[in-house]
């Protein structure tokens, strides 16, 4: 099991990558950094950094405006 | 009787929060960005007795600015790192600016704010933002960055949040967007969430003792 932003739950899966908990909370906006136990992942390693099972993972969605 | 340059005894600290004045002194904070969130981030933490900015933006002040941001009519033409300093050394004559009037790239993060103890991201476009947290992080993965989405539209004050993950916090509602208009009272909220975030980081017994 996942746990997303101290909140949500995804199932985990053998070689489940930073992408597929973004698919599987259904996050399809373009700007979200991701963090795995509080350490910021590359945009360019989302579709192969795995996250263990068991892993914190915060993700930020960042909107126009300031 | 207060003499400038004697920081500890400035007289406009002394309603401050005790035991917080004397560790903010100490500590640098880089604003990247003098827009809504930036500017008033700034006063905000000049108000608290911060020691020293770096402020980076490279723009110039516009009319359709004063809907948010800290300039005034006077203002408009000047670049924004100039009349913002102006503006903080006239709360605070003692405060230390160093201004960088560029256009801040990924590469040139790590040498412009080598000495600041956080960073302060207050760009107004999100893919912007995107690329200053991730730049920060890989320069700096220790230290933390404060910075702000979903600061757009009006209302909906109950929707405006800190979101912290390691040393990455964001703060506002993290989906309204700037396609909504932008209103001062609800950008200078998550300005000045911004600015306590940072002012909590660098007084925290942990943080600094």
């Amino acid at each position: 099991m996942i746990i997303v932003n101290n909140r949500d739950k995804v199932e985990w899966h053998e070689g489940m990558t930073v992408q597929d908990v973004l698919d599987a909370m259904g996050y399809d906006y373009a700007l979200i950094t991701v963090t795995v136990e509080g350490t910021l992942v590359p945009e360019d390693d989302y579709g192969t950094q795995t996250v263990p099972d068991g892993s914190n993972v915060g993700l930020f969605h960042l909107a126009h405006g300031g | 009787m207060y003499i400038p340059g004697m920081k500890g005894r400035n007289p406009i600290f002394e309603r401050n929060v005790p035991g917080t004045t004397e560790k903010l002194q100490k500590a640098t904070v880089g604003i990247a960005g003098c827009g809504g969130l930036g500017s008033n981030a700034a006063v905000a933490l000049v108000r608290a007795g911060i020691g020293r900015l770096i402020l980076v933006d490279h723009d110039i002040v516009e009319a359709s600015n004063l809907n948010r941001q800290h300039y005034f009519q006077t203002d408009i033409g000047k670049p924004k790192v100039e009349a913002l300093a102006a503006h903080l050394k006239a709360i605070n004559p003692d405060v230390e600016l160093t201004l960088q009037d560029v256009e801040l790239t990924p590469e040139a993060i790590a040498s412009i704010f080598v000495n600041a103890d956080l960073l302060i991201e207050a760009f107004d476009r999100a893919e912007l933002k995107h690329w200053l947290i991730q730049a920060w992080c890989l320069a700096f993965p220790d230290k933390p960055v404060i910075a702000a989405s979903g600061v757009s539209g009006c209302g909906n004050t109950g929707a405006m949040r800190v979101h912290s993950s390691g040393n990455i916090h964001v703060c506002g509602d993290e989906e309204s967007d700037m396609s909504m208009g932008l209103c001062a009272a609800r950008v200078m909220m998550a300005a000045s969430m911004e600015a306590n975030v940072a002012i909590e980081l660098l007084t925290s017994e942990d943080k600094r003792s």
